[in-house]
């Protein structure tokens, strides 16, 4: 099981370490600095590394990487998978998951961390149940604390480790009830020089705010069930109903949580809702290149694209950038050689166009391959998919809930191959 | 280490023999003296009244502790807080005590009379955390004060408690392995607990403590199974890889009857296949059983497979991946072939997920798709590439791209592989060019592209992309020089330019493997060679000794000189690898007196045919690791890690895991099944109730439970009750048949002719539901294999089909009602007397229930049919079959062609068991000539695409004047398209065909009279052929309509109301597409024959033979 834990900065400091077993010396760390050294990117350090007498698994989030160490056969996706956890429940804590923030939190990260695992075996994980044990910080909490000695930790058991519904705690109370459901879509898509779809999908995500006092049981019915392919839910919604009925039937956790993760059979058109005209050139001679993008509106479902941003990672070669666009701004990173161009909101009358010349290094050999667009857009009060939320219904309590349902269309993973 | 070594020695050395190395950490360098003040005034706020005070001074020394700094020099101001009043303080001391009590001891004992204390409180929460803390205090002298502990806690009233008990089992192990004993009887103990919570803990200690005590198990086998949907995830993601071991060790491989051609058929396939298998065996049992106990068990899924397989089914769609994993893998080692496809969409989910979580799940979907290739293939654009992928990722993405190539998709995934050249991450290029060249050896079809594509990389700019496809090409060539020797001489041209030196002395060796192909070349590219020899580096030099080698020996005229010379170079290099091969070679290839035997062989030495090497994944074989684990990832053995069992032989006893009762001593033997009947309903009753409750709910529970089981003993009375004695019932029935079981099959044999014959013509109702029934609880997989619970099937298949908690509500619902028992004894009376009806359905196998009522022709198809099963189900060791007179023989080998050897085949009409597409030809040889034959087998089969043959075992010998008989399959893909193959003995090859009639390409389908309307129906325009005939003289009664249309075509009669009309079904055998035939008769011998087939051209074919049947 989970050994130690080793919270390490991106320039290779352990600024964290936890042991729930005997102690690990932080030379251990040294294999993982090693090949971190030897990645060029910090996500190309491989997750398991082996040592002659341990083994080291990492994930890399927030510019931190969690370097647990192992020591007997445990699936490697279970120590991924609590890493992941335990970046998750910070983020939840404080807002945010950055060495500065820990570091300043210590203490209260240090007993998350007691309680997240017992002897290497996760024991609390739920946000609801780890928040009843130990509160999370707020200004107004410090001062009190320091005023009269109060204290962070609860002292009674959670509730919700006892029940059937771990995920939920008991007596929650709020004077005005509201749950808010966000439904958001992704277009993952690869598109080809020519502008033809080589592969295109529509991953979705629900995203839950409930605040309703008491236990109160909801059910949320779509329009169109049919249209989901795969999906995963939070251990809240009870599989047998979705089964049979394809209705999501759940006592929910108090705040906020993600219900559930679905995939749109890839059997329906994806529609794409921008395009891209490119043209990336670099001349034999000259030391010089050529760029020239236009992006237009393709199948927005009468929405407007907002927050349209394009990313190309230039050629190491490529040292700066002379370009001019009709709408928005660019940057040209000259360390990372990434070039982003902040286009805003798509005006379908005018087409935004960035165009202008490229400096390679002089005397280089002409770039081998043009960099592939990734484009970044949101369209606002869109499910891309169809997918509609037709009720939601409460049961088992009294009181009438405030409800919303708000659609949202990104781009996932999008790429326009040149 | 060298500074905090120093901290230490400068506080007076309290740092104890155990303690730790730090690394340096440079901004905390300076303070290390002011530390050691504050160390004072962090001791003084310990000691102070104020709670505040305290709290602020253990926060700072926890944040120490977090930040790696040595804090045990305050061990006992601290230890002194231990039972501080305010909760927090209190914590934080526990934290630190953990953390210093190893180094500590002596002091750390001074605080185990608080936890004693806890141990005690009625608090369920400080219960709880004592036993935690005390248990994670590493200290030798306390154990055994921990495992008193832990022996009381795990009968604790609170599930917290015994969790914790639960957690603390695997601490104490670690800290004294000696315990192991008595931890084993608290584990045994928490096994039983009835709570999700405690679940998942137990399983962990189980699997740290005592992974090989798999008996454990047993008894709380189907308890985890209920329960496991309920367990926390991380619980799930334990038991679920105990189970997969624990599911290795008790049941038969689901997938026994598979044989490796069958690779990538499809699901409902090879569904059909095993049902066949199940009959077959069934039927093999029986036969066996009378002569001796068969070597090899049949195959049928225990049901508490089958439970495993269900319950962990939903688990595919947890948020965590780590469990998806863990059900992807179980399905992979336990699920039957057909099953496995689920976990696909699931696993491809998975890569959605972060990065960390995709090269892991990549890696498992990359050693899966070796095995079962077409599970992935519809997923295959999932895989594809995008520039943004972090380069493990991609090549992690490449790999299972290219196991997924095949025939079909070999060309989208090229395309695709074209636009990966371009990339920007050449060790991305480098993988694809390799990925590029397997695929070309891999599949025949695409070879040459995939070669003059590598040819055209050729000219690529970047030297790693030129030097990388040289590598390849070079593979390439090997399996067929002689084709592209101007491949071969535009690589040498190459030379010039290209410095990387695995690319150089790959064309070095490729010149001189196959200089014959380019005579000219060869000695010219020595000769530059020479010139620049010293210059090269170590692998190019060997190459280019290599190279003048067999330059010198297929061409020393031109050739000697140079050779000496490079010889004479690498005697003075630097390396000694180099200047032995020069020494070796030349002794070798040059003459002297002196040279020994060897130089003569030195030509078949050098110039030896060389295997092409294959090009194989990386990923192969790793599935002998278990997927998921970490051993697998890393291809090595953990620590720790525990093998994957191969499947048992023969299934040990199932009734291990019945749960004994106190009141079922008294049960015999024969009685075990019962009991196992019973529980289920008790199962899905405490799934129900047995959440986390407090345990005396789940004491009662158990309590109601032992007496509801208690019921089904002779004396209660209940639902239970009445359903036991139905059971005893059909129990005492099942034993008479144990008993007389040769008689029995006798008798069986006896009685079935007559009694079939008996029911011709009309199909009785109850038959027919007894079918539909029968089939649907074969597709449930439920419990329905073995006769004596196919009696049953009433009650079992209303339990196995409907939901668990349904199931409950129906148990109590019965429990209310009561119905009278005598009712339920008549039932059981009635089914006795269906069930031998049943037993003959079982003879025939399931998908070809054939209720054809033609005497003759019934009577004839049967006898093929046992003949058939026995056949099919022993397929590796081919049994023969008689042919029958009914069915057609066709020659394939004529006797004067054959030179004495003649071969004539039939379609035998029997589902060809290891593939359900096939069409069973028999094949009957008869040696006429008066030497033996030897070895027949088939070789060079040339098919239509998308037809596949399954060949007949070689027949070793077959004596002059013998007959011997085989069955082979062909899969003609619903079409009449020959299969052309050569039939070989040891000395002679003949070339035949075998084109099968269109009858013979469906298999019959039984269908109600309504449901063939209803199928008409749908059937209707351009499906239906309506052809008018007079029917021939002799054929105008309807039986022999029926005769002749059964021969002419594989159906199966339809029920119908009319007599002027007959009705057929069938399938076609690959597509499954429905063919329906009906012929009206009228007057004076017109009649009217109408088909309907979604197939039309299948329809039209079948319409001309029937026509030719009736009329002639």
């Amino acid at each position: 099981m989970i050994h130690s834990l080793f919270l390490i900065n991106r320039s290779g400091d352990i600024f964290l370490e936890k042991h729930w077993k005997s102690v690990i010396s932080r030379s251990v760390c040294d294999y993982f600095f090693e090949a971190k050294e030897k990645a060029v990117e910090p996500e190309d350090v491989p997750p398991v590394l082996q040592t002659p007498h341990h083994y080291l698994i990492s994930i890399f989030r927030g510019k931190l990487f969690f370097l647990s160490v192992i020591q007997t056969e445990i699936p490697p996706l279970f120590v991924i998978e609590f890493l992941h956890r335990v970046a998750d429940t910070m983020q939840d804590y404080f807002g945010e998951c950055s060495e500065s923030v820990l570091k300043d939190n210590v203490v209260t990260v240090y007993e998350l961390l007691e309680e997240m695992l017992d002897n290497g075996f996760p024991l609390a994980t739920e946000s609801n149940v780890l928040k009843e044990m130990i509160r999370p910080p707020t200004i107004l909490r410090s001062v009190v604390n320091t005023l009269t000695g109060g204290s962070n930790v609860g002292g009674t058991l959670p509730t919700g480790q006892l029940s059937n519904i771990p995920w939920r705690r008991a007596g929650v109370k709020y004077t005005n009830n509201e749950a808010y459901f966000d439904v958001i879509e992704e277009i993952d898509a690869i598109v080809d020089k020519s502008g033809s779809t080589v592969f295109a999908e529509i991953q979705g995500v629900i995203e839950a705010c409930v605040r309703l006092s008491g236990m109160p049981d909801l059910t949320l019915s779509f329009m169109n069930p049919r249209l989901l392919d795969d999906v995963s839910f939070h251990p809240c919604v009870r599989y047998k109903r979705w089964e049979s009925e394809r209705v999501l039937s759940f006592i929910p956790p108090d705040g906020n949580f993600i219900l559930m993760n679905y995939h749109v059979s890839s059997q329906n058109l994806v529609a794409i809702p921008v395009y891209a005209k490119q043209s990336i050139s670099f001349f034999e001679t000259g030391s010089c290149g050529r760029l020239d993008i236009t992006i237009g509106p393709k199948q927005a479902m009468g929405k407007t694209v907002e927050s349209l941003m394009v990313r190309i990672h230039m050629p190491k070669a490529v040292l700066s950038a002379n370009l001019t666009a009709t709408q928005g701004n660019y940057t040209y990173d000259l360390a990372t050689k990434v070039l982003v161009w902040d286009i805003g909101k798509l005006n379908p009358q005018k087409l935004p166009n960035l165009r202008g010349s490229l400096t390679t290094q002089a005397g280089a050999p002409k770039p081998e391959d043009n960099p592939s667009l990734n484009i970044e857009f949101k369209i606002q009060q869109l499910a891309i998919s169809g997918l509609k939320v037709s009720r939601l219904d409460m049961h088992g309590e009294k009181y009438k809930p405030f409800k919303g349902v708000k659609y949202l269309t990104k781009a996932g993973k999008f790429q326009v191959r040149t | 280490m060298s500074s905090s070594s120093a901290f230490n020695d400068e506080k007076g050395g309290s740092s104890s023999v155990g303690e730790p190395e730090y690394g340096h950490d440079p901004a905390s360098g300076g303070i290390f003296s002011s530390d050691y003040k504050r160390h004072d005034d962090l001791k003084e706020m310990l000691d102070s009244n104020k709670d505040s005070l305290k709290l602020e001074a253990m926060k700072r020394i926890v944040a120490m502790i977090a930040r790696g700094k040595n804090a045990s020099d305050l061990f006992p101001a601290v230890v002194k807080n231990v039972a501080c009043k305010n909760i927090e303080v209190k914590k934080l001391v526990y934290v630190y005590l953990v953390r210093y009590a190893e180094e500590q001891q002596d002091l750390a004992l001074l605080s185990i009379s608080t936890f004693q204390r806890g141990l005690k409180d009625p608090n369920q929460l400080i219960r709880a955390s004592a036993l935690r803390v005390l248990s994670s205090i590493r200290v030798t002298i306390i154990v055994p004060i921990m495992m008193l502990a832990i022996k009381e806690a795990a009968s604790d009233m609170s599930p917290y408690v015994r969790k914790t008990a639960a957690h603390a089992i695997p601490k104490l192990y670690s800290l004294d392995p000696e315990q192991k004993d008595q931890l084993i009887e608290v584990i045994e103990k928490l096994l039983a607990d009835k709570t999700t919570l405690v679940a998942g803990s137990v399983v962990m200690a189980f699997e740290e403590v005592c992974p090989e005590r798999i008996d454990l198990i047993h008894k709380n086998y189907r308890k985890l199974c209920n329960l496991l949907i309920d367990v926390e995830e991380w619980g799930q993601v334990v038991i679920i890889n105990m189970l997969t071991r624990y599911a290795r060790t008790q049941f038969l491989n689901p997938n026994i009857n598979e044989s490796l051609l069958e690779e990538g058929s499809s699901s409902d396939k090879t569904f059909y296949g095993s049902e066949e298998d199940e009959d077959d065996e069934e039927e093999k049992e029986k036969k066996a059983e009378a002569v001796a106990i068969a070597k090899r068990k049949p195959y049928v899924m225990d049901p508490d497979h089958r439970l495993l397989l269900r319950n962990t089914k939903p688990l595919l769609q947890s948020r965590n991946a780590a469990v998806v994993m863990a059900v992807a893998q179980l399905y992979f080692h336990l699920a039957p072939k057909a099953e496995v496809g689920v976990i696909a969409k699931a696993l491809v989910r998975l890569l959605r997920s972060h990065s960390e979580v995709q090269y892991v799940v990549l890696q498992n979907v990359a050693t899966m798709t070796i095995k079962r290739r077409g599970m992935f293939e519809p997923y295959l654009k999932s895989f594809y590439i995008r520039s943004t992928d972090p380069t493990q990722i991609k090549i992690l993405k490449l790999e299972v791209l290219t196991n997924l190539a095949n025939e079909t998709n070999i060309s989208t995934i090229l395309r695709e592989f074209q636009t990966y050249i371009k990339s920007m991450d050449k060790d991305f290029v480098a993988a694809t060019i390799q990925a590029i060249g397997r695929c070309a050896t891999n599949i025949g079809e695409v070879r040459d592209t995939c070669l003059n594509g590598l040819v055209q990389l050729l000219s690529n700019r970047d030297e790693l992309v030129v030097a990388e496809s040289v590598v390849v090409i070079k593979k390439l060539l090997q399996m067929q020089p002689e084709k592209h020797s101007d491949i071969i001489k535009h690589m040498a041209k190459l030379t010039d330019n290209i410095q990387v030196p695995m690319a150089r002395a790959s064309i070095l060796w490729l010149i001189g493997e196959y200089c014959e192909h380019v005579p000219k070349i060869a000695p010219d590219v020595l000769r530059k060679m020479a010139k620049s020899f010293t210059n090269e580096e170590d692998i190019v030099k060997l190459q280019i000794i290599n190279l003048a080698a067999k330059l010198y020996l297929t061409n020393s005229k031109q050739t000697k000189l140079l050779t000496q010379y490079v010889l004479n170079l690498a005697k003075y290099d630097q390396n000694y690898d180099i200047r032995d091969r020069a020494r070796f070679i030349r002794q070798l290839i040059v003459p002297t007196e002196k040279s020994g035997a060897l130089s003569k062989y030195a030509k078949k030495l050098f110039l030896a045919l060389k295997p092409a090497p294959v090009l194989e994944s990386p990923f192969k074989d790793r599935d002998h690791f278990q997927l998921g684990s970490l051993s697998h990832l890393l291809n090595a053995k953990a620590g720790g890690y525990q093998e994957l069992p191969d499947w048992p032989e023969a299934a040990p006893d199932p009734s291990v895991r019945n749960v004994e009762v106190p009141e079922w001593t008294k049960c015999s033997s024969r009685e075990k099944r019962k009991e196992k009947k019973v529980e289920k309903p008790f199962y899905s009753d405490s799934e129900g109730e047995s959440g986390p409750t407090e345990s005396a709910d789940s004491e009662s529970d158990s309590a109601s439970s032992s007496e509801r089981s208690s019921g089904s003993s002779d004396s209660g009375s209940g639902s239970e009750s009445e359903e036991s004695e139905e059971a005893s019932d059909s129990e005492e029935e099942e034993e008479d048949e144990e008993e007389k079981d040769k008689k029995k099959k006798k008798k069986k044999k006896e009685t079935k002719k007559p009694r079939q014959q008996s029911e011709s013509e009309q199909t009785s109702d109850e038959e027919e539901k007894k079918r539909e029934r029968k089939s649907k609880q074969c597709k449930s997989d439920s419990e329905s294999e073995s006769e004596e619970e196919e009696s049953e099937s009433e009650s079992s298949q209303s339990e196995s089909e409907e939901s668990e908690s349904e199931a409950e509500v129906k148990k109590k619902k019965a429990a209310e009602s009561k119905p009278p028992p005598k009712p339920v004894k008549k039932e059981s009376k009635k089914e006795k007397k269906e069930m031998s009806l049943l037993d003959l359905d079982d003879f025939e196998p399931a998908p070809s229930p054939q209720v054809t009522p033609v005497n003759t022709f019934l009577s004839n198809s049967l006898v093929t049919d046992l003949e058939g099963l026995s056949l099919s189900d022993t397929v590796l060791s081919p049994a023969t079959i008689s042919p029958s007179s009914a069915l057609k023989n066709y020659e394939l080998l004529h006797r004067i062609t054959g030179e004495g050897l003649s071969v004539e085949y039939c379609f035998s009409r029997q589902p060809f068991s290891p593939d359900g597409n096939m069409v069973a030809v028999q094949m009957q040889f008869t040696n006429s000539a008066t030497a033996d034959a030897k070895s027949l087998h088939m070789e060079d089969v040339k098919l239509q695409s998308g037809m596949r043959v399954k060949e007949f075992p070689e027949i070793e010998l077959l004596p002059a004047g013998e007959t011997a008989t085989a069955v082979m399959g062909i899969d003609f893909c619903d079409s009449t398209q020959a299969a052309n193959f050569q039939l070989c003995t040891h000395t002679r090859k003949f070339f035949v065909s075998i084109q099968p009639p269109v009858g013979e390409l469906m298999r019959p389908v039984f269908l109600t009279e309504n449901e063939f309307k209803k199928e008409q129906g749908q059937l209707m325009g351009m499906n239906e052929i309506t052809e008018k005939l007079t029917l021939d003289a002799k054929c105008r009664n309807e039986h022999s309509i029926v005769q002749r249309v059964t021969t002419a075509v594989n159906v199966s009669r339809v029920p119908c109301g009319s007599d002027k009309e007959c009705r057929f079904a069938g399938r076609t055998v690959t597509s499954g597409s429905l063919v329906l035939i009906t012929v009206v008769t009228k007057e004076e011998g017109a009649a009217q024959l109408t088909v309907n087939c979604e197939k039309m051209l299948i329809g039209t074919m079948l319409v001309k033979d029937v026509l030719l049947a009736l009329t002639q």
